[in-house]
């Protein structure tokens, strides 16, 4: 009988330990500390042993990593906030002021909520363009992009949908504008817009259809698919930095990639990382407060009706272009520029080096500054000059003020094309980054001018009528 | 030309692909009817009863807050009801009676007394609502906004000669 001549008594302790921790903690040795990576539900999204170079700082700035942390902050504080509110019109900015009267630390939970999903549109669009400018983008990591581009997605629609939820001023007309862009997609939108407001007008099924949607489906979504965004990149690895010489930046003379275990190396950094920023966001939280309105009064809209900071840049070309071109085909057009974008050819010897080449570097400044110049001059002119459907009277205004612009924009940015690459004698790939460059920095001059360059009836405010 | 028999196996793969195509249909279709929008009995989308034709002098616009729209009476005596809503962005137009237009205070899409675009970027007239006179009371049907690309004579509803 072989149990009988067991000698050792097992640990009912060490049993039960062992029974939930099966490798060694703290582990031996590299091989203890890649099992531990292998065996653990959340260590496994990375992959056991990471290229030492790919640590470095400055490298990815931990964008990603921090776009997950304030995902977990978004969850836990949602659902806090799901425990003392109630999506219905009666009672929704009751709950609000509540909330930030009566509840404990309902307001601080309100703002770390608030902050972190307003600093995660910038986090997640920030991520975007690293992987960008150091051509992470590239085989095998495509289908990896396209997922970034759905989560960014859903990230700016778990915004959009919450920012209905406080049932403000703010929310109410915000929501109404941006939902009317897409009244203007021919033949479905009007019924998607009003499938989506659950009604003619944002009411009370708008209120719970975003609820479900914000509190439910999105964040379902992005769970899943930030799993697996993750999950590939452990698949495909990161790009190495490399210098301007082709040389891996931080392994000696460029000899054979160190590799490293992932626990301590990367995870003691995320973890330094994660906290660090999750003081910061906590002290800001502290200090300042996320804005309440009025309570939402769908007889007045306030002057000017803005929507939410990051739909400006949208707004903003709404002013200037036929409706169907500035909400549906101008972003259309940039979404699937984007799509493409990693299906291009790509100069593969310039990955993991930071703006591809030195040329690639001066071609990219100089489309900041040409961008920084350029759009203030065209809003300028369209504001006080230009007036194209008034000189051409007799065309209907979606030829004078959409296909005739827009026309005109896209020859002068084939010119800037042409230009660029004629002038620097640079590769196609290089010129396609300042031409992205130029692209991206129009948007966020746009979106700067519409948030704070727009006055009462979104008129032009000139830079000393602001102050 | 022979016909290929259908196997089995084939016949079965084709059964079944059309079984789970048709369930995904239903299911699809049992969602989107499922969060379609729910209308609300008495509220704004019913017929609502404005008043007396003589209670609104003719060149008035007299607002119906519940009924989001304006009951505009033209200087010749035509009916007019007018949604509210901006037709560029849907903000909320208040009438200015000053100015005796409407002026958007989200873009400053500009309307006349009879919706008409004098100032864009609105690009098409303000929505309307039919209007019926019946014994002299003016109802406004608000379930469906009539959408225009002009305004029109048409457009007007006039109270019988006898009342």
């Amino acid at each position: 009988m072989s149990d009988e001549l067991d000698p050792r008594p097992e640990d009912l302790k060490q049993r039960v330990w062992e029974s939930i921790q099966r490798d060694e903690l703290p582990p031996r040795d590299d091989r203890g500390r890649m099992r531990v990576v292998m065996n653990n539900l959340v260590l496994h999204l990375h992959p056991s042993k990471v290229a030492k170079p790919t640590l470095k700082f400055t490298y990815t700035w931990g964008l990603g990593g921090l776009a997950l942390l304030l995902v977990l902050l978004l969850a836990i504080t949602g659902v806090m906030l799901m425990f003392v509110y109630t999506p219905s019109p009666e009672t929704a900015y009751q709950d609000m002021l509540r909330l930030q009267t009566e509840v404990w630390f309902g307001q601080l939970i309100r703002n770390l909520h608030h902050w972190s999903g307003n600093l995660l549109v910038v986090v997640a669009f920030l991520h975007l363009l690293r992987v960008f400018f150091t051509g992470g983008f590239r085989t095998p990591r495509e289908f990896n992009w396209i997922l970034g581009i759905i989560l960014l997605l859903l990230v700016i629609g778990a915004n959009f949908t919450g920012y209905l939820l406080p049932w403000d001023q703010l929310a109410y007309w915000a929501v109404t504008v941006g939902s009317s862009l897409l009244s203007y997609i021919p033949l479905i939108g009007e019924g998607l817009r009003s499938f989506l407001l659950g009604g003619p007008e944002v009411g009370a099924a708008t209120l719970t259809n975003f609820y479900g949607l914000h509190v439910a489906i999105i964040p379902l979504a992005l769970m899943g698919i930030v799993s697996f965004h993750i999950w590939r990149v452990r698949k495909d690895t990161l790009t190495v930095p490399h210098k301007l010489d082709g040389t891996v930046d931080g392994a000696p003379d460029g000899g054979q990639i160190e590799k490293v275990t992932t626990l301590p190396h990367l995870v003691s950094r995320e973890l330094v990382f994660a906290l660090v920023m999750t003081g910061a966001i906590l002290l800001w939280s502290l200090w300042v407060n996320a804005p309440l309105e009025a309570a939402a009064n769908p007889d007045h809209s306030p002057n000017p009706a803005k929507a939410a900071w990051y739909f400006m840049g949208l707004q903003e070309l709404l002013l200037h272009f036929h409706p169907v071109f500035g909400a549906i085909i101008i972003p259309a057009l940039g979404l699937g520029a984007l799509v493409i974008l990693p299906y291009q050819h790509f100069d593969l010897s310039a990955e993991g080096i930071w703006f591809r080449s030195r040329k690639g570097r001066r071609m990219a400044l100089l489309a900041v500054l040409a961008a920084l110049v350029a759009v203030p001059l065209l809003v300028l002119l369209d504001e006080y000059v230009l007036d194209l459907p008034g000189m051409l009277p007799s065309l209907p205004t979606i030829i004078s003020n959409g296909w005739l612009p827009l026309a005109a924009l896209a020859l002068l940015l084939i010119g800037y094309y042409d230009m660029m690459k004629r002038v620097f004698k640079a590769t196609a790939c290089e010129t396609r980054q300042s031409v992205f460059v130029l692209l991206v920095t129009a948007f966020i001059v746009l979106t700067i001018i519409g948030v704070a360059f727009r006055g009462e009836g979104m008129a032009l405010m000139l830079p000393w009528e602001v102050l | 030309m022979a016909e290929k028999p259908v196997s089995r196996r084939d016949f079965l793969k084709v059964a079944w692909g059309a079984a789970g195509a048709l369930a995904l249909v239903e299911a699809g279709g049992v969602v989107l009817s499922f969060f379609s929008p729910r209308v609300v009995e008495g509220e704004f989308g019913g017929i609502i009863e404005a008043g007396a034709v003589e209670s609104f002098p003719a060149g008035s616009v007299t607002p119906f807050t519940q009924g989001r729209f304006y009951l505009v009476r033209m200087p010749d005596g035509g009916f007019l009801a007018l949604y509210r809503k901006c037709t560029h962005l849907g903000c909320a137009v208040p009438w200015n009676p000053a100015e005796g237009r409407f002026v958007c205070p989200c873009h400053a899409s500009t309307f006349e007394m009879d919706g008409q675009v004098i100032n864009a970027p609105a690009p098409r007239p303000l929505d309307r609502f039919a209007v019926t006179i019946v014994d002299g009371i003016v109802r406004v049907d608000t379930g469906l906004p009539i959408q225009r690309d002009h305004t029109s004579a048409s457009d007007l509803v006039y109270a019988e000669a006898a009342s």
